[in-house]
């Protein structure tokens, strides 16, 4: 029988189906783990007096909690310091490859995987973290779980899990002049909702996606969870071994080669279908940004702001548009922005900043605007340093911080003071997501650095060409 | 975990689509290492302004509602994968929370934590809404083994879906650790079988 990738992939992880239902004993390859969502795991394994099964395939770092200036010296803050010593400890304990502040390799938990080579096509992946999604690039199951399952892991190396229904969604065409894998993405979740994927595993093919380089699929998987998907996944291609080959975890030698004729197997037969499809025109999508408080509010930038709402979602929406201080039927051509945040785990890698680096490169951001730059990992700032992009940066009033997650989630000292608004390269656009009252409009790097020189949202189209 | 079978409580209507986990516990609170204490928080900056005083137009700080039943609006829970968002829930006194739709990662975690995820039509979700409101004195009865919920005022009961698996795991009050602990031998098994495996 014709099978999907996520069908491949799915059935080399079944320990075993428990009878009568819909459950697998699920084996996970990768477990990575971070500071904020692995401490009541540990605690819970050593309540349990539960060893660790599998301590090899863990790789921790520090990211969701730690600033992003001054990493040589002591978290100022008592209760993140506190919680990132807890993962130092445990990590020690429990002997587990930690990459933690200070080391070459800590970033972002999904930047740092993917750049080491630790995520592989064909693996199953899974963190304490809804955008563990991003890994699934590289043609892996990879998905977000909570921390009971984070224990579970730790004790067992398997989930329960019912296997998920299958969505592709397939982008055909050459995208335009100015448009980005997260502007792909937007579009994507605009047309779906918030919810639209919940309970699916999507696949993401066509061509718009197969001239996408590694770290604009990333992009899009990162984001698979605002549309409510458990993950997001693209076949491996000659793009995703050359982007491996060579890399610290990656195999070497024979076993490189053994890998690649493995990985080569992992497609969608042709005739395979899927329980749901959508079919988009690479054409149709056009620079994004959002306007409400959820990743599927967005629109092209130089629409109005949707007036089209089903009257069951009316009181929701326009709670969302009066946090966000917009009108339905409005422009947002012309707003005036305070803050511009390019990092996160969906625009934190080189090619995010070397696209920001080549548009303001001999510019300047806008007086009133405040713009940091925070890459995803050490590996990237390194990078970052030695192609010069940090000079750039600097000359144009950009400041590059140290690696983590930052202003996406606030944690940390990065906020958006309530009422600012802030265009961020980041995944949601929660209410408080960047601070307490801080109002955040997603977009792309290109759109984030553009936004940060004009000082107000423009139409990028003037830009292009 | 706790063990649940029936559940007879007023309830707390907040109809609200898409409510986010960022919302239900926002990240600046995810700072602890145990899981207790969340509850304080749940909902923080809806319940509470900047100088950390009750708003008087949100439901839980309205004393006409009261309860161990969440109505909420469809896709709850959507968002960040944080546990700590059924932790504040049921740490704020909650066993069951009422929508048109979970998101899956909030739906497991609830599950994990003998903290019902009960899904209705929309219909009956704007049904009971509109009931609560009327009269914030309906008691539900939550039958998890009958798989029923009883609305006294209705003459039907709705009946809701759960997997087997985890009805029995709330009833008896099992974790999945349990359960997969005791699998070790077909897991190493497994994993002797996996040539493919880089």
């Amino acid at each position: 029988m014709a099978k999907t990738l996520l069908d491949k992939i799915w059935a080399a992880h079944v320990v075993k189906s428990i009878p009568g239902g819909g459950l697998d004993v699920f084996y996970i390859d990768r477990h990575l783990i971070h500071e904020v969502t692995s401490p009541q795991a540990f605690d819970e394994i050593e309540h349990r007096s539960l060893p660790l099964f599998r301590k090899e395939q863990i790789v921790a770092t520090a990211d969701h909690n730690v600033p992003t200036k001054n990493q040589h010296l002591p978290i100022e803050e008592p209760l993140s310091r506190f919680q990132v010593d807890k993962l130092t400890e445990n990590c020690a304990k429990h002997n587990i490859e930690l990459y933690g502040l200070g080391h070459e390799n800590q970033g972002i938990v999904h930047v740092m995987g993917p750049e080491l080579g630790i995520t592989q096509p064909g693996m199953t992946i899974v963190c304490g973290d809804s955008h563990t999604s991003t890994h699934g690039a590289f043609g892996a199951i990879a998905f977000g779980i909570g921390t009971s399952q984070v224990a579970q892991v730790m004790a067992s190396q398997c989930l329960l899990l019912s296997k998920p229904k299958s969505m592709r969604i397939t982008v055909e065409g050459e995208v335009r002049n100015g448009v980005s894998a997260k502007d792909v993405i937007l579009y994507v979740i605009s047309k779906l909702g918030t919810g639209g994927a919940t309970g699916y595993f999507v696949e993401y093919a066509g061509s718009a996606f197969r001239a996408l380089s590694m770290e604009g699929r990333m992009t899009v998987c990162n984001m698979s969870i605002e549309m409510g998907a458990r993950g997001g996944m693209i076949a491996p291609d000659q793009t995703t071994f050359e982007y491996l080959k060579g890399r610290q975890f990656a195999p070497q030698g024979e076993r490189w080669e053994q890998a690649v004729a493995y990985w080569t197997t992992l497609y969608t037969d042709e005739d395979a279908t899927f329980d749901k499809e959508f079919f988009f025109d690479a054409q149709e999508i056009a620079p994004m940004i959002t306007f409400g408080t959820n990743p599927g509010m967005g629109m092209a930038i130089n629409e109005v702001i949707p007036t089209d709402v089903p009257a069951s979602e009316v009181a929701s929406y326009n709670k969302s548009l009066n946090y966000m201080g917009f009108q339905p039927g409005e422009s947002l051509l012309g707003k005036e922005i305070q803050y511009v945040f390019i990092g996160s785990c969906t625009n934190s890698r080189i090619e995010d900043l070397r696209q920001v680096a080549k548009f303001v490169k001999g510019k300047h951001k806008a007086p009133h605007v405040e713009a940091i730059i925070v890459p995803g990992s050490k590996h990237v700032e390194k990078q970052a340093i030695e192609e010069g992009i940090d000079k750039v940066l600097a000359e144009a009033g950009f400041e590059l911080r140290e690696p983590g997650c930052s202003a996406c989630l606030a944690m940390n000292e990065d906020k958006i003071p309530a009422g600012a608004y802030c265009v961020s390269t980041s995944n949601r656009n929660f209410e408080g997501r960047q601070g307490p009252g801080s109002r955040t409009l997603l977009a792309s790097p290109l759109v984030a650095a553009i936004t940060a020189v004009e000082g107000k949202i423009v139409d990028i189209t003037q830009y292009l060409n | 975990m706790e063990k649940f079978e029936v559940l007879q409580s007023t309830a707390v209507p907040l109809p609200i689509e898409n409510i986010d986990t960022d919302q239900i516990i926002p990240a600046r609170f995810l700072k602890a290492t145990s899981r207790e204490g969340f509850g304080g928080n749940l909902f923080r900056d809806w319940r509470f302004d900047n100088a950390g005083q009750p708003k008087a137009d949100f439901v839980l700080n309205n004393s006409l509602y009261s309860g161990q039943i969440l109505v909420a609006g469809k896709n709850f829970g959507c968002g960040s994968s944080r546990e700590h968002a059924a932790w504040a829930i049921y740490d704020a006194g909650f066993k069951v929370v009422i929508s048109s739709f979970f998101a899956d990662i909030f739906k497991g975690n609830a599950l994990n934590n003998g903290l019902l995820p009960l899904q209705v039509s929309d219909e009956v979700l704007a049904r009971l809404l509109g009931q609560i409101e009327e009269d914030p004195q309906t008691t539900l009865v939550v039958d998890l083994v009958k798989q029923e919920l009883q609305v006294p005022a209705w003459e039907e009961k709705i009946s809701f879906e759960i997997d087997a698996y985890k009805k029995e795991c709330l009833i008896n009050g099992y974790d999945d650790i349990d359960y997969l602990v005791n699998q070790k031998d077909a897991i190493e098994q497994y994993e002797k079988s996996r040539p493919w495996a880089y």
